[in-house]
């Protein structure tokens, strides 16, 4: 005789949430309590380098997007181009990583920050200097494995959780 | 709290019966009146509060913690967004209608609080019939449910309203007659004299008529499982859908303070209301209180909703049936041992539930899909 059809089961659901009001709950507290997000993050606000770049723009026709807009002169003495301006819209981006894989000088990397929300929509348009890396701005190890050590070890929050129920 | 103390221990107050007016009459009134309505709505915020906070941590979340401290504030943030909100009437509505709506579903919900004792004697009145007169009032709040599903010229909304008015129908039965079988233990349909009566919590007594009575008020008062009306995730709101602004408060706060309400009336009936050691009697049926509510936030994180043939064949075939049992077997109690000791009647109506709600669970098959129409 099965006795979850005679109240059994009902007893057996109380005890399933009864348990889950006494356990830690699987959150946290993001402002707070941040977790370390993926070193691999295709995070805002790209990260350009003005000695890698040589104004090619392969990255700004990849760009599905057209968020990238780069503007070029001649040297004439060395007989290269020189980058003038080089200008991100993060506004339009998607982050899709498409101009870091298109770069042939490697150039361009993702960042890795995820906190870069703006007051102004100007703020979001980005050009030359802005565009570097800095602490602030950290270089993400996207399609570059080798900034990966530089980075922190990603924490989850199923770990995190399992250490303070135990 | 010094205030209300001495005010309920001032003998004038304390008596049961108003004594004579103009004087003392009017400042039983005036007291109670102003002490109800305000314990009502803090009741509310505080039950809003509890409910969020358990369920959180019930489903693994922590519920709202940022507004004050512990997020004691949610509810006041809430209310007074919610009164600057703009307040929209459909074109097509019966504005008068819509209007009234919601002040005529609160209104009852605080008349209920008017035969709760919070001490001996300390209520609004001392009724001899206090309990038929919550079953009547508290009846009347469908009335501005449906008059809120029907002035707001929305079909979904009568729809939900008409289902909610079947529902209450439908379980207003076994709800009265889970509370006749109390009523003869007591002797008395008063709920002061009920209290009094209770050496014993009424629960160890009627434990099927407490579970029959809890079951129905969810259902009555529209609380998940029941909340088929209203159901969060699947419709708008049910009867409330054209609602916003200070209106849907009102159904807000309905909604909490019948909750509330329900608690407050299993906690005098069932759960031996202001009486317990040490504690001040307020604080002991305010406690008690909470905890019945806590208990409808417990079933409300772990139950599915039911379906609309589910909750009718749960009114008619299993609840029904088990309250006219139960009413029958208290009856031969009360009149074959009229002087019997408690424990008597208690070490006969535990097994006597346990066996009906086994035999009950064979014949009623609940979740084995549709019932054919």
């Amino acid at each position: 005789m099965k006795f979850e059809r005679f109240g059994l089961g009902i007893a057996k659901g109380m005890t399933v949430t009864l348990r889950n009001f006494f356990r830690h709950a699987t959150v946290t507290q993001y402002p707070e309590q941040c977790l370390n997000v993926s070193k691999r993050l295709r995070g805002n606000e790209l990260v350009w380098s003005r000695q890698k770049c040589t104004g090619c723009a392969t990255c700004a026709k990849a760009c599905p997007q057209g968020a990238i807009e780069i503007i070029t002169s001649t040297n004439l003495v060395d007989s290269k181009y020189e980058v003038q301006t080089y200008r991100v819209d993060s506004g339009y981006c998607i982050q899709c990583g498409l101009c870091v894989e298109a770069c042939p000088y490697d150039a361009v990397y993702m960042g890795h920050s995820y906190e870069r929300a703006k007051y102004r929509r100007g703020e979001v348009v980005q050009a030359n200097d802005d565009l570097l890396e800095s602490p602030e701005r950290p270089v993400s190890a996207y399609y570059h494995p080798e900034f990966a050590d530089a980075l922190a070890e990603q924490t989850l929050l199923v770990d995190k959780i399992v250490e303070k129920r135990k | 709290m010094g205030f209300v103390e001495s005010a309920l221990r001032n003998p004038l107050m304390a008596e049961a019966v108003p004594p004579d007016w103009p004087g003392g009459y009017w400042w039983h009134w005036v007291f109670f009146t102003v002490v109800l309505i305000a314990f009502t709505l803090v009741m509310v915020l505080g039950a809003v509060y509890i409910e969020r906070r358990v369920l959180g941590k019930m489903q693994s979340r922590l519920g709202p913690n940022r507004t004050g401290p512990f997020g004691l504030l949610q509810a006041v943030a809430d209310a007074v967004k919610i009164l600057l909100k703009e307040n929209i009437v459909p074109d097509a509505a019966d504005k008068v209608i819509h209007w009234l709506a919601p002040l005529i579903a609160f209104v009852p919900v605080v008349m209920i609080f008017a035969v709760v004792p919070f001490q001996d004697g300390a209520l609004l009145a001392d009724l001899n019939i206090g309990i038929l007169y919550v079953v009547a009032v508290s009846s009347i709040t469908t009335v501005g449910v449906f008059m809120a599903g029907w002035g707001s010229s929305n079909k979904y909304s009568l729809l939900g309203a008409m289902r909610n008015v079947a529902a209450v129908v439908s379980y207003e039965i076994p709800l009265v007659l889970s509370i006749v079988g109390v009523v003869l233990v007591a002797g008395s349909l008063s709920l002061n004299q009920i209290v009094l009566a209770q050496d014993v919590p009424f629960i160890l007594l009627q434990p099927l008529g407490f579970l029959l009575f809890f079951a129905a008020s969810c259902a009555e008062i529209n609380r998940s499982p029941f909340d088929l009306f209203e159901a969060d995730q699947e419709l708008v709101a049910g009867f409330h859908t054209e609602y916003s602004g200070m209106k849907f408060a009102m159904f807000y706060l309905v909604e909490y303070a019948e909750a509330i309400a329900m608690s407050a009336i299993i906690t005098t009936i069932f759960l031996g209301g202001w009486r317990g050691p040490l504690l001040p009697p307020w604080l002991w049926f305010i406690i008690k209180t909470l905890i019945v509510f806590c208990l409808m936030v417990w079933t409300r994180a772990t139950f599915p909703r039911v379906r609309i043939d589910q909750l009718m064949s749960l009114a008619w075939k299993f609840l029904l049936p088990l309250a006219l049992i139960n009413l029958f077997v208290t009856a031969i109690q009360v009149v074959a041992m009229p002087d019997a000791s408690p424990w008597v009647m208690i070490v006969i109506n535990v097994p006597v539930m346990a066996v009906l709600i086994l035999l009950w669970s064979r014949f009623f098959k609940l979740g084995w899909g549709r019932v054919e129409v």
